[in-house]
């Protein structure tokens, strides 16, 4: 039986800084049983256009993401915010598209799958590469956590992980204050609002915290960089596959010992 | 009230500078969201309470103009004068003429948002009526000369020392070593004041949750009481309310009724749900002589022709902005006028148009946190959303805003030239932020770099390294 073609969806922000979590989540999806591939014509999912007001910005990006993946079985996206913006949005843009078009639309959303969801839900995988020996603490990104209902499949991931000690932030579903370009336009509020995530990390105890966003990381990471926080995040998929070789997300080789 | 909102970066920038207004807010997550959520958890069919409540006020929105006409004919068939405003103008002319024909000199008013939006008290008070607030928050504000902070915790902006504080300086008439370090102290002391005002008054102005078409009712939930005395002890009583406020039924009424108090304070009901059904009848033992209802369009008709009409669902509980990282943060002022929160994201646009607004819409992370416990299911976010499209459409960003994005889009919809860009920057960007991972200083991303470091990229692309190491070939 041939291997499902498994199209990872690598997010701008992946390719851009974190290349070492892309690798982590094919790593993961190749162990889930498929092929992976990354086709070439994907840029952005066009979320900071579509946010911002740009409706004909995020249309032709999401077009150009529909035909890039049009012979895969699976879109696999290491984040909820771009996986929401391709299940869900996508096809409230076409809305008003000709049929051929909306039937393709739908067709490609059903494809989409969040990768904790996809490792978790869809291929029921038991086991992962990875293993990390502390105590680790999980942020619920708001928009694979409320417009994709992913709240399970991490924590499930996270368990198969030998020597993870998971300890629940008090408010794991409180938004870290990044928005996307929010925490540009409004930097004082974004500022208040992730200053009470990194108390929330910081009273956790753990050592490390992850998410399944890398917009939210960056802005909790560099956050924590600037206050001096010792707490270090990664993004899940690097603790699932045994990626650790490249220092936390905002850190220097220096302070990677 | 004068809008401020489109001063919100400088109204978010003092909150955030208040450290006593953070006080306050910081007791919003342990107070009415765990109240919210203790009970929501006891009723096991919320969820459909919210869809029940949601499908109730789109089929009366449907139908609006006929369950408005229900009402209004059986208000009248009660007792009830109805008046029709369409603007605020208007509304405020016919409650001073209501007043004016009473010969009325102290008005006493229950809480009321849609007073607060047509600014109802200055216009009477320029007409040298007094008006006195009665429930307790708005009085504690109207003292001290401001507005709202919150749809229905007015002052919860204030510290008990602030209104302890405020007591002090107003009521002077009181002995001066009193006790008010407690907030039933506070409530007494208000309490006492504010009885004198209801006996004195000669006319009582409530606002309405909601209208009651089959009984010509007007429902209003308190906590305090106020609201009863207020329409029952002066000789008149005028309702002031949105002509989206109709219900057909009770029945109806009372489903809203269970999703209103458990969302806004975590109750199951609120102290006291007043029907207040025309005035006085032979033999009734209190009840005002007159009974007027002021039924106000200001902008609603044309929100319920737009595509805005799911936010006249709205049941003003409060939940979107308990639970709103950036309400938390900055609290209500900031917004700039009578609707903070989500809720006001969306409103306040639509009643005020989006020139001087277009902060409000923007300024949201779009968490989605409102959407999920709003009871009536607005989609905040997706309205927002709509909101940010006509700001842009306006072109009402900054330039190099509208440049920066303008650039994104042309590039990231030309892939090979995206990817070769996106080597070199990150690149440059990996070797300059090798050392330390990231970047305390740039000429650029102020904003970010204000408060935060940013994380420097790794050097090459995910899309490069994929090629590179041939991972790229199909195998």
């Amino acid at each position: 039986m041939q291997a499902a073609r498994a199209g990872l969806f690598v997010t701008c922000l992946i390719d851009l800084i974190r290349p070492s979590a892309g690798f982590a989540a094919a790593r993961l999806i190749e162990g889930a049983g498929c092929t992976v591939v990354v086709p070439d014509r994907q840029t952005c999912c066009g979320q900071p256009a579509y946010n911002s007001g740009d409706r004909s910005g995020a249309l032709a990006l999401a077009l150009q993401t529909v035909r890039a993946f049009a012979d895969c079985d699976y879109v696999v996206v290491p984040s909820g915010s771009c996986a929401a913006m391709l299940k869900i949005h996508y096809p409230r843009l076409f809305a008003n598209a000709d049929a051929a078009t909306q039937k393709d639309v739908s067709a490609f959303a059903a494809k989409v799958h969040e990768l904790c969801a996809f490792l978790a839900d869809v291929r029921h995988i038991d086991a992962v590469p990875g293993r990390y020996q502390g105590r680790v603490t999980y942020h619920d990104a708001c928009s694979g956590l409320r417009e994709l209902g992913i709240k399970s499949a991490p924590r499930k991931l996270l368990a198969l992980v030998p020597g993870v000690d998971l300890n629940e932030m008090s408010e794991p579903e409180a938004c870290c204050g990044f928005g996307g370009l929010f925490a540009e336009k409004y930097p004082g509020i974004s500022n208040a609002i992730v200053t009470r995530k990194l108390d929330d990390a910081t009273a956790a105890d753990a050592g490390l915290l992850l998410a399944g966003d890398l917009g939210c990381l960056m802005n909790i990471a560099g956050k924590m960089s600037r206050t001096g926080c010792s707490v270090a995040c990664r993004h899940i998929a690097e603790v699932l596959a045994g990626e650790l070789s490249d220092p936390p997300i905002g850190r220097g080789p220096a302070e990677h010992p | 009230m004068k809008p401020s909102s489109s001063r919100f970066p400088d109204n978010a920038a003092a909150a955030l500078a208040n450290p006593r207004l953070r006080a306050a807010l910081d007791t919003l997550p342990g107070g009415l969201v765990a109240q919210r959520r203790a009970a929501v958890a006891a009723v096991p069919e919320f969820e459909a309470l919210r869809e029940a409540a949601r499908a109730i006020r789109d089929a009366t929105l449907d139908d609006l103009a006929s369950h408005l006409e229900a009402f209004e004919t059986k208000a009248i068939s009660m007792g009830s004068k109805v008046h029709w405003a369409s603007d605020a103008s208007e509304a405020c002319r016919i409650v001073l003429d209501i007043c004016r024909a009473a010969r009325a000199r102290l008005v006493v008013k229950g809480k009321s948002m849609v007073s607060e939006e047509i600014g109802l008290n200055a216009h009477l008070e320029a007409e040298g009526l007094e008006v006195v607030e009665s429930d307790l928050g708005e009085y504690i504000i109207q003292k001290r000369g401001e507005t709202p902070s919150h749809i229905i915790a007015p002052a919860i902006h204030l510290t008990e020392a602030d209104v302890a504080a405020d007591f002090r300086a107003y009521h002077t008439h009181l002995p001066a070593d009193r006790r008010l370090d407690t907030p039933q102290s506070l409530v007494a002391e208000a309490r006492n004041v504010l009885r004198q005002k209801f006996l004195a008054a000669d006319v009582g102005i409530t606002g309405a949750n909601f209208l009651v078409a089959e009984t010509g009712s007007s429902i209003i939930v308190t906590n305090e009481g106020n609201g009863d005395l207020a329409q029952t002890l002066p000789r008149v009583h005028i309702v002031v309310a949105t002509i989206d406020k109709v219900v057909p039924t009770l029945t109806e009424a009372m489903t809203l009724l269970r999703v209103l108090a458990r969302s806004a304070t975590g109750q199951d009901m609120t102290a006291y749900t007043t029907l207040a059904t025309g005035p006085r009848r032979p033999g009734d033992l209190d009840g005002p002589e007159q009974s007027h209802i002021v039924l106000i369009d200001n902008g609603r008709s044309e929100m319920l022709a737009s595509d805005m009409r799911d936010a006249l669902r709205c049941i003003r509980c409060g939940a979107c902005m308990n639970h709103c990282p950036v309400y938390n943060a900055i609290g209500g002022h900031a917004y700039g006028w009578v609707y903070p929160g989500p809720i006001g994201a969306v409103l306040t646009p639509s009643l005020l148009g989006i020139v001087e607004t277009s902060h409000l819409p923007n300024a949201s992370t779009f968490c989605g946190s409102c959407e999920t416990v709003c009871p009536v299911k607005i989609p905040l976010v997706s309205l927002m959303r709509t909101w940010r499209e006509r700001a842009k459409q306006q072109r009402l960003e900054t330039w190099p805003a509208r440049a920066l994005s303008k650039l994104w889009i042309s590039t990231a919809t030309r892939p090979a030239l995206y990817h070769l860009l996106a080597r070199v920057a990150v690149a440059i960007g990996g070797a300059l932020g090798r050392r330390k991972g990231r970047f305390s200083s740039l000429p650029f991303a102020r904003g970010w770099l204000a408060h935060r470091e940013l994380p420097a990229p790794q050097g090459r692309t995910f899309q490069q390294l994929w090629r590179e190491t041939e991972r790229g070939v199909p195998r």
